[in-house]
């Protein structure tokens, strides 16, 4: 099957800044793909590209076999947007916006049922500059859903949305991937991306720096696993002699690499058969926060040493 | 074109409006009190006597006028039921000098006034009345017909059985000439029609690209055409609307002669065409909603008060009229003016054709020009 999206050395410069600087990914047809990175990195950038709003540099794009900037006519009939902070008319309620997109669109959607799918059938006749900033958003999603798009684009859809809100919009993406669709997503929370995403890119200034499932970002860029146990310097000690692990003893506790998932049930063999005191073990691995974070952490370090923009 | 999304974006627009007071407010209250404030200014009738007029025409052979004639007049004055104010135009423009300032009664005292007195040869004075304002014509000839009396009996003719010299005849003011209100309506109309969308127009492109509104809109199949025409289709209705408003206000308030033709309609529609494609060229152009809103003043301002809105052109400095001759709503309000006053077809057709030009060219402009995505 062909892939949803498929971009290629995409390149978007505003003078001699390059936003976006020779990127590359594919996203398969009903998958979740999270577009993440710091602010400025370039995400709304690739993504306004990728919706037609905004013309390219140079490099290849498709979006469902479409060149989003020729033929957005075309394209916008297929997908749907939902952006940062999405704005509406202010005396407009949410089920006229949706009659409206509706006949725009030509098709037969009940406005009433597309808002109960957002949860927002309560607020069907409440005018759009009443709504909270949670409702607001499901709106933008409710018309993003008018024309039953095969790539939904959300950029950053629950930024600034208090816990059940963004849950909402969870369960509407779980829905959306279930229905067969593509899932464009950006977003700041990493732990969102990992949840949710079965593809994760990570940009920065302007490049991608990781790429792949959240489980392979992070066995490729994550520390190892690791195990921790309350117990003194000469269970550390014992455990690297007899086991040739790294072992490490800090503030009355060691810690031990794990590189196999086998590893666990041998370390904790060892300590039993040293003898020595210990208690409580914990197993810890990196998220895709602590990645993100190191990732972009390391390039920011590097570009000061040497003496890039910070 | 599709004429649905024309349609469904035009219910949005309606609503919105309908939503909004301050909207309605400028729309349907604003040009009933535009009408009733102008109407009273210019026509105010000076209450307890009546301006009288006058234009005398007997002047001495050394300068200044005849002591009959003053004599006369300073004894119209002494009545207290008018109020004799002499002005200099000539016998044959006062009838139209009287209608063009709102005036309903003028007297003219013919040359060789004091001669024909002195002579007993009979002088005829003309005195100017308006049938609307039967209660001024009948004070101010009330009181001529006293003072001539008077002149007959006691300044001229020592006997009661003397034939009268000093008599008069009336004409009518206003047949043929027009009063301010009835310039007031079409220059209002026009008024209407250029600040209305302009305003609002500047203010809708600059917020909405600034909102994202037109972003959003550009990932419907909704195109900029259409979303114009929308803008335009409600701005004629609401002109209409607006015009029927302010034309029932000047008849009723103010009994203003109007003549509703059907030629009034071409310019209630490509007038909004117009200043709605304009308002939404000088939004575009401009980066900021702050200087979007200045841009936009300083094409409406110079118009709003040069195009004959509230003053007519012709009574402006020749400067001031070339200049008028330049602004789009100029054409706009003398068409109107052609077509409610004066029954001037073609002269009406040819400032329909100039701004329904000038409106052509600035929609296409504005198209071009409105981008809802960025390159």
């Amino acid at each position: 099957m062909p892939a949803a999206i498929e971009v290629s050395g995409l390149v978007k410069r505003y003078g001699t800044l390059a936003a976006v600087d020779g990127i590359g990914f594919s996203v398969p047809p009903g998958t979740v793909f999270s577009f993440l990175g710091p602010n400025g990195a370039g995400k709304t950038t690739t993504t306004e590209i990728l919706e037609g709003l905004r013309k390219r540099t140079a490099g290849e794009v498709a979006v469902l076999g479409l060149d989003p900037w020729t033929d957005g006519t075309e394209l916008h009939r297929r997908i749907g947007v939902i952006p940062q902070d999405f704005r509406f008319f202010e005396k407009i309620t949410p089920k006229e916006a949706i009659v409206y997109y509706r006949s725009l669109f030509g098709t037969s959607v009940d406005p009433m049922e597309l808002l109960r799918r957002v949860a927002l059938e309560d607020k069907a006749h409440s005018r759009f500059d009443t709504l909270s900033g949670g409702q607001k958003q499901k709106l933008g999603l409710a018309l993003a859903l008018t024309n039953d798009p095969e790539i939904c684009f959300l950029d950053e859809p629950t930024t600034g949305l208090d816990p059940t809100a963004r849950r909402a919009i969870w369960a509407v993406i779980r829905t959306l991937k279930r229905e067969g669709r593509t899932v464009f997503l950006t977003t700041h929370y990493l732990e969102e991306a990992e949840m949710l995403s079965e593809h994760v890119a990570i940009i920065h200034r302007g490049k991608i720096i990781a790429a792949g499932s959240p489980a392979e970002i992070i066995r490729e860029y994550g520390k190892p696993a690791r195990m921790t146990v309350e117990g003194s310097p000469a269970l550390a000690a014992y455990l690297q002699m007899n086991l040739g692990a790294a072992a490490v003893a800090e503030d009355g506790k060691v810690s031990v690499t794990l590189t196999d998932k086998g590893d666990a049930l041998k370390v904790l063999t060892a300590i039993q058969a040293s003898g020595l005191p210990w208690s409580s073990f914990a197993t810890a691995q990196d998220t895709l926060e602590d990645v993100f974070v190191r990732l972009v952490g390391q390039m920011d370090e590097g570009a000061l040493k040497s003496g890039g923009p910070p | 074109m599709k004429l649905r999304n024309v349609a469904a974006d035009f219910r949005i627009v309606s609503r919105t409006y309908f939503r909004n007071p301050v909207a309605l407010f400028f729309s349907l209250i604003f040009p009933i009190i535009l009408i009733s404030l102008f109407g009273l200014i210019f026509s105010a009738a000076g209450s307890g006597s009546v301006t009288l007029i006058v234009v005398n025409d007997d002047h001495a052979p050394s300068g200044g006028y005849t002591p009959a004639s003053v004599a006369f007049l300073s004894a119209l004055n002494n009545t207290t039921v008018v109020s004799v104010q002499v002005v200099s135009v000539s016998p044959q423009n006062f009838s139209a000098y009287l209608g063009s300032n709102d005036d309903s009664t003028g007297l003219v005292i013919p040359s060789g006034f004091q001669n024909d007195l002195e002579n007993r040869t009979p002088v005829v004075l003309t005195l100017y009345t308006d049938p609307e304002d039967a209660s001024s014509a009948g004070i101010a000839e009330g009181a001529i017909q006293g003072v001539a009396a008077y002149f007959n009996l006691q300044a001229v003719c020592p006997h009661t059985t003397c034939p009268p010299v000093v008599g008069y005849t009336t004409r009518n003011v206003g047949s043929a000439v027009y009063k301010y209100i009835d310039y007031l309506i079409p220059g209002l109309i026009g008024f209407a029609i250029l600040t209305s969308p302009m305003f609002s127009m500047v203010d809708i492109a600059s917020s909405y690209r600034k909102d994202g509104i037109f972003r959003e809109l550009s990932l419907t199949p909704l195109t900029r055409s259409e979303w114009l025409l929308s803008r335009i289709l409600w701005y004629v209705a609401l002109t209409l609307v607006t015009a029927g408003i302010m034309i029932g206000a000047g008849v009723v308030l103010f009994g203003a002669h109007v003549t509703l033709s059907l030629g009034l309609v071409p310019f209630l529609i490509i007038g909004p065409f117009f200043f709605v494609s304009l308002g939404m060229l000088a939004g575009s152009v401009a980066k900021t909603p702050e200087s979007a809103a200045l841009i936009g003043n300083i094409i409406t301002f110079p118009m709003m008060f040069l195009s004959g809105t509230f003053f007519q052109v012709s009574s402006m400095p020749p400067g001031l009229q070339a200049f008028a001759r330049i602004l789009p709503l100029y054409y706009v309000i003398d068409g109107m003016n052609q077509v409610m006053l004066f029954s001037n077809t073609s002269r009406a057709i040819t400032d329909l054709v100039v701004v329904l030009a000038g409106a052509v060219i600035v929609f296409l402009l504005a198209i071009r020009l409105f981008k809802w995505r960025d390159e």
